[in-house]
């Protein structure tokens, strides 16, 4: 029997349906497969960290016995470079931000510096390792200092601060600065005393997330010479160091499989550490953007 | 005030639109504390361009006393790299071939994933999911490349084992597949963005010829879309090329030219970290090398920023 039309029409019609499920499907799968890595990850972590926890590792200095070493030294090294790391970059970002979106007017010498900047948020952290290595540690005699440290993970992370306070800047709109114009307000007033304060949760986002990003970098550091083994903590900017993941990359790297777990420990703090501050950073996020979209 | 500012009703072209405050800032007079912050401000602004001429400066600088000792023709010529080695060789090929290869890797595994996240994401999650499967996302790129080293070693590479039997500890299969993990979060927004930025319209006119929402997405919005998808996909890579701890930590010391996944290679990063973090005296043939491999690497990242860029550039003009 020849099919109607519209059998055909019909069958062809469920097909194209199925096909449409079995995609929506595989597209599903393969987007929790990221949550799925993430979540095994943790608990493959915690999972090899818990014997290794404990009072004793968080107020430990490294030791050649493991289960005698700790992270108080690498913990302090990292909230040092953390500080030190935020008070060169968000000035620097903000004011290039600032400057880039309230000031310079439309020309090459902008459209150079945003090209650099895009530029240079890709170019890889092991390269401004060197950059400080030679420039920092060597050339401006710092040596294997926190302030080298810092200023390293400062220049890797200013590319960050200026994209993300740029967009917080943009997402002002322009009868704000019209307004305060019209007050009579001079080109700094309007920025100082409307435009950034209303930006600021933006530009708070961007801060936190870059420097979470700096927290977490290792290759830079190993490259400026951060030590392995610190059994002090450091007094000022200028002291030797060691910081979270320095260590965490030393002790994953020893065929020791008590390392192993030392390793997991020290990723379980850092990792508190980075979640805490991404999680603000999304509230954060998510909450500006709902009191915006409210009013 | 400058007479030559254009009123702001004519010739406005799209990229002021932009920038609503353009026109208006022009109008604005300037005291002399104005002008001093201003030139602050802009000095600050300097700094990115310093940043960069001062990576390329060192790499060259500092590259040329190495180059002074091998030549370019061995630099590019040779296929073995052995400068711990008492008869040394330098020939990139070697970094190159094992970057290449857990570069390889890593798009097999993030480009596919990432891509299926942006169109799941984008065109068929609902609001709640939306709402907790972009953070997780977030978070999974905010975890440290360190962190997936250890991951790498400690958890994939005995589970690759289980599979592959005389899988050695270090190898290119686990760590590709780790730096993939790693940039899929990254695909996945970037990608999730350029289908965002498809007009409605384009996905409305399908629906109206009858397409079902598979054939909308995977014949209208996806091409539509496709230089923003690339311009991801080549953004990803060029992260992949720099990636330097998992390498470091999970694909082994031992530079050669192979395309066989199971074997111990060494990439270009891993190999400036494990010369930096050795005790190499200053001065050595060996410590000049690093900023020699450091520029190659400068260099290929910088190409990809570009070209990523300039795609970028290409379908933001589209719509």
């Amino acid at each position: 029997m020849e099919p109607s039309p519209n059998g055909s029409f019909q069958t062809r019609r469920s097909r194209r349906k199925r096909v449409g499920m079995i995609l929506a499907g595989i597209l599903f799968l393969a987007t929790i497969f990221g949550v799925v890595v993430l979540i095994t990850l943790l608990v493959d972590v915690i999972f090899s960290a818990r014997p290794w926890l404990d009072g004793q590792f968080i107020q430990s200095f490294p030791s050649r016995f493991p289960e005698e070493a700790g992270i108080k030294s690498a913990l302090f090294g990292s909230l040092w470079l953390m500080g030190l790391t935020a008070l060169i970059s968000v000035p620097l970002g903000v004011a290039s931000a600032v400057y880039l979106e309230e000031y310079a007017q439309d020309g090459w010498f902008l459209r150079l510096i945003q090209i650099n900047i895009a530029n240079l948020a890709g170019v890889p952290s092991v390269v401004y390792g060197i950059l400080g290595l030679s420039l920092f540690v060597r050339f401006a005699a710092l040596g294997q200092s926190l302030l080298a440290g810092a200023l390293t993970l400062s220049l890797l992370i200013l590319p960050i601060i200026i994209i993300s306070t740029q967009e917080a800047l943009r997402s002002i709109p322009s009868g704000i600065r019209e307004s305060a114009y019209a007050l009579g307000g001079t080109r700094w007033q309007v920025i100082y005393s409307h435009v950034l304060p209303m930006a600021a949760p933006g530009i708070f986002t961007g801060v936190i997330l870059a420097l979470s990003r700096a927290i977490g970098e290792t290759a830079p550091l190993i490259l400026i010479g951060a030590l392995t083994f610190v059994p002090f903590l450091p007094q000022g900017a200028l002291d030797q160091f060691t910081a979270l993941p320095i260590q965490i990359f030393n002790w994953t790297a020893r065929p020791q499989s008590e390392f192993e777990g030392l390793a997991a420990a020290a990723i379980v703090i850092l990792m508190i550490l980075l979640f805490t501050m991404n999680l603000t950073a999304i509230l954060l996020r998510n909450y500006f953007e709902e009191r915006r979209a409210g009013t | 005030m400058s007479t030559s500012a254009p009123t702001p009703t004519e010739e406005r072209d799209p990229k002021a639109a932009e920038r609503p405050a353009e026109d208006l800032r022009q109008q604005v007079y300037d005291s002399p504390k104005e002008k001093l912050i201003k030139y602050a401000l802009g000095a600050c602004a300097l700094v990115s361009v310093l940043t960069t001429l001062g990576i390329a400066a060192v790499l060259v600088i500092e590259s040329i006393p190495f180059f002074q000792t091998v030549a370019l023709t061995e630099f590019f010529g040779d296929t073995q790299w052995t400068p711990q080695f008492s008869e040394k060789h330098f020939g990139i090929w070697a970094l190159l071939a094992g970057t290449l290869l857990v570069t390889v890797i890593s798009a097999i595994v993030a480009l596919p994933v990432g891509l299926a996240s942006a169109i799941f994401i984008s065109e068929y999650a609902p609001r709640w999911l939306r709402k907790t499967l972009k953070p997780s996302l977030e978070l999974l790129a905010g975890v440290p490349t360190v962190v997936y080293g250890y991951f790498a070693l400690t958890f994939v590479t005995p589970l690759l084992q289980a599979f592959i039997p005389g899988l050695g500890v270090y190898n290119a299969l686990s760590a590709g597949i780790v730096v993939g993990i790693m940039i899929i979060p990254m695909v996945a927004s970037l990608s999730e963005d350029a289908l965002q930025a498809v007009p409605d319209s384009l996905t409305k006119a399908a629906y109206a010829l009858g397409a079902t929402k598979y054939e909308a997405v995977v014949r209208v919005n996806v091409p539509a879309a496709f230089s923003g998808i690339m311009a991801s996909f080549i953004l990803a890579v060029s992260r992949a090329i720099g990636e330097t701890m998992i390498v470091t930590l999970a694909a082994g010391a031992t530079p050669k030219a192979t395309l066989d996944p199971t074997q111990s290679i060494q990439t270009m990063t891993a190999f400036i970290v494990q010369v930096s973090k050795g005790d190499t005296p200053q001065g050595t043939i060996v410590y000049q090398s690093i900023f020699a491999v450091g520029l190659v690497l400068f260099l290929i990242t910088l190409a990809l920023n570009i070209f990523a860029n300039r795609v970028t550039l290409h379908y933001q003009e589209e719509y």
